[in-house]
């Protein structure tokens, strides 16, 4: 049976969720500041939790941005393979709800292009990546991605002979380099396998998983494991000034490769890890 | 980590010879806006002999891209920025009279060793508190390049902004003390 979807209600929805991702932050980040509050060792790191506790309070009572990066507007969308839209195509319905979100929610337009830096002013173009599942159900992820965390990602393709050891290093290499560029207390999202592009893509997926919660495959909840204590043991702590709470959760997801290949990528997120969704 | 210093600015050289890497600031008085594409500008300007939109002498320049005002606030949320995209920058912004930048994250060696020369120091505000460091933000008011929207130059003006410093003119730097302080030994 076929389902049929109404463009303009895809638009509501997105509107709907890029205004709130950006001003209320989820029950699992809270409790990881709070986690992240009791675990640092650091006065001046605590003092950064409390700061980040009341700052998303301050956001959620007044519906004011977390943070002014409010994004680049990031969905992650399951379309199952029974689904019709009708009244227009799914990406316009899409860049029409960022619009009037960002407009309306009096969030920041930060994109532009990338050599005149000219603002396009309603921060369109949206990423939207879609997969097609079965069924007839359609659920988009809004996932807003702040700059500064954005910049510290990198994608290697290292030799399979690198091995799990390869892999760790690099990441832990990545989070020392990264300082405090991307806002920690962090997420570090972890794509190992695929292709290149699809590598970075699972990086990014695995920042939407609950923090903390750890991958259902032992071998890599244990990698999860020991990278977030070595990050952590670097000593950079919340914002860089020094602690052992640099990194809230390590989140990996793993997608088979090409014989000749160990792609890599790590997709950071900043302490603001803001994502909502809706099912249609 | 020492007690809270009040300071004003635009400073003076007494008031930046006097902050430590590590200590935290209340910052009151008049700071002005400026991040990627208004950096360059500047330079721009000063490249071809033109006058700037403010006196650089004496100024504390915030690395900040606010988000929109809603009605009744005089600016939207409004933290830090990542500073070193604006290394590049910095030392000729000095060498006309910056006395102080607030951003977040690591600046090159390049920088650092200008902050000495220069005497300016760095500081740091807390990445992503945006909403909560608004409210240290009393008045705003673009001043130049409008047409940049979000990275327009802004005039602040500020009571108690909190900050710590991160680079002084001796030196020091927090990220590296703070870090070697809670490294764990291998």
């Amino acid at each position: 049976m076929l389902k049929t979807i109404q463009a303009g209600d895809i638009t509501k929805a997105v509107k709907g969720m890029v205004m709130n991702a950006n001003t209320d932050l989820g029950a699992d980040v809270v409790a990881a500041f709070k986690k992240g509050f009791k675990d640092e060792i650091s006065p001046v790191g605590k003092a950064v939790f409390e700061t980040l506790i009341e700052n998303a309070e301050i956001a959620h009572a007044e519906k004011v941005p977390i943070c002014q990066d409010t994004g680049m507007a990031v969905f992650f969308v399951e379309l199952g393979q029974d689904v019709h839209i009708e009244g227009g195509l799914l990406e316009d319905a899409i860049n029409e709800g960022v619009r009037q979100g960002y407009a309306e929610g009096y969030l920041r337009k930060s994109i532009c292009d990338p050599f005149t830096r000219a603002n396009t002013k309603d921060n369109t173009p949206a990423v939207v990546i879609v997969e097609i599942v079965k069924g007839d159900r359609l659920k988009i992820i809004a996932a807003p991605k702040g700059g500064g965390s954005e910049n510290m990602s990198r994608l290697t393709m290292l030799a399979p002979s690198a091995g799990k050891k390869g892999i760790v290093d690099f990441v832990v290499k990545r989070c020392e380099e990264s300082g405090s560029n991307p806002c920690p207390p962090v997420i570090v999202g972890v794509g190992i396998g695929g292709s290149a592009e699809k590598c970075m893509t699972i990086a990014k997926k695995a920042l939407l998983r609950p923090i903390g919660s750890a991958n259902p495959d032992k071998e890599l909840a244990a990698m999860e494991a020991e990278m977030l204590e070595k990050i952590n043991a670097l000593g950079m702590g919340p914002q860089g000034l020094g602690g052992v709470v640099f990194a809230m959760a390590v989140h990996i997801e793993k997608h088979p490769c090409h014989i000749a290949s160990l792609p890599l990528a790590v997709n950071i997120c900043c302490h603001a890890s803001r994502h909502k969704e809706v099912e249609l | 980590m020492s007690d809270v210093i009040s300071i004003t600015a635009p400073m003076s050289d007494e008031t930046v010879a006097k902050l430590k890497a590590g200590d935290q600031v209340l910052i009151t008085g008049v700071v002005y806006t400026a991040r990627d594409t208004a950096h360059k500008r500047l330079v721009d300007s000063m490249d071809k002999g033109e006058a700037l939109p403010f006196d650089m002498k004496g100024q504390v320049i915030y690395y900040v891209g606010p988000s929109p005002a809603k009605p009744g606030q005089v600016i939207g949320s409004a933290g830090p920025t990542t500073s070193y995209r604006m290394d590049l920058y910095s030392e000729r912004l000095m060498e006309i009279g910056m006395k102080g930048m607030i951003g977040k994250g690591m600046r090159d060696k390049k920088v650092v060793d200008a902050m000495k020369k220069h005497k300016c120091v760095y500081f740091a505000a807390i990445g992503g508190a945006a909403a909560l460091i608004a409210r240290s933000i009393k008045a705003a008011e673009v001043i130049a390049y409008d047409d940049l929207g979000p990275e327009a130059i802004r005039r602040l003006e500020v009571v108690n902004f909190k900050a710590v410093v991160i680079n002084d003119i001796y030196g020091n730097d927090l990220y590296e003390i703070g870090k070697a302080k809670y490294k764990v030994a291998k």
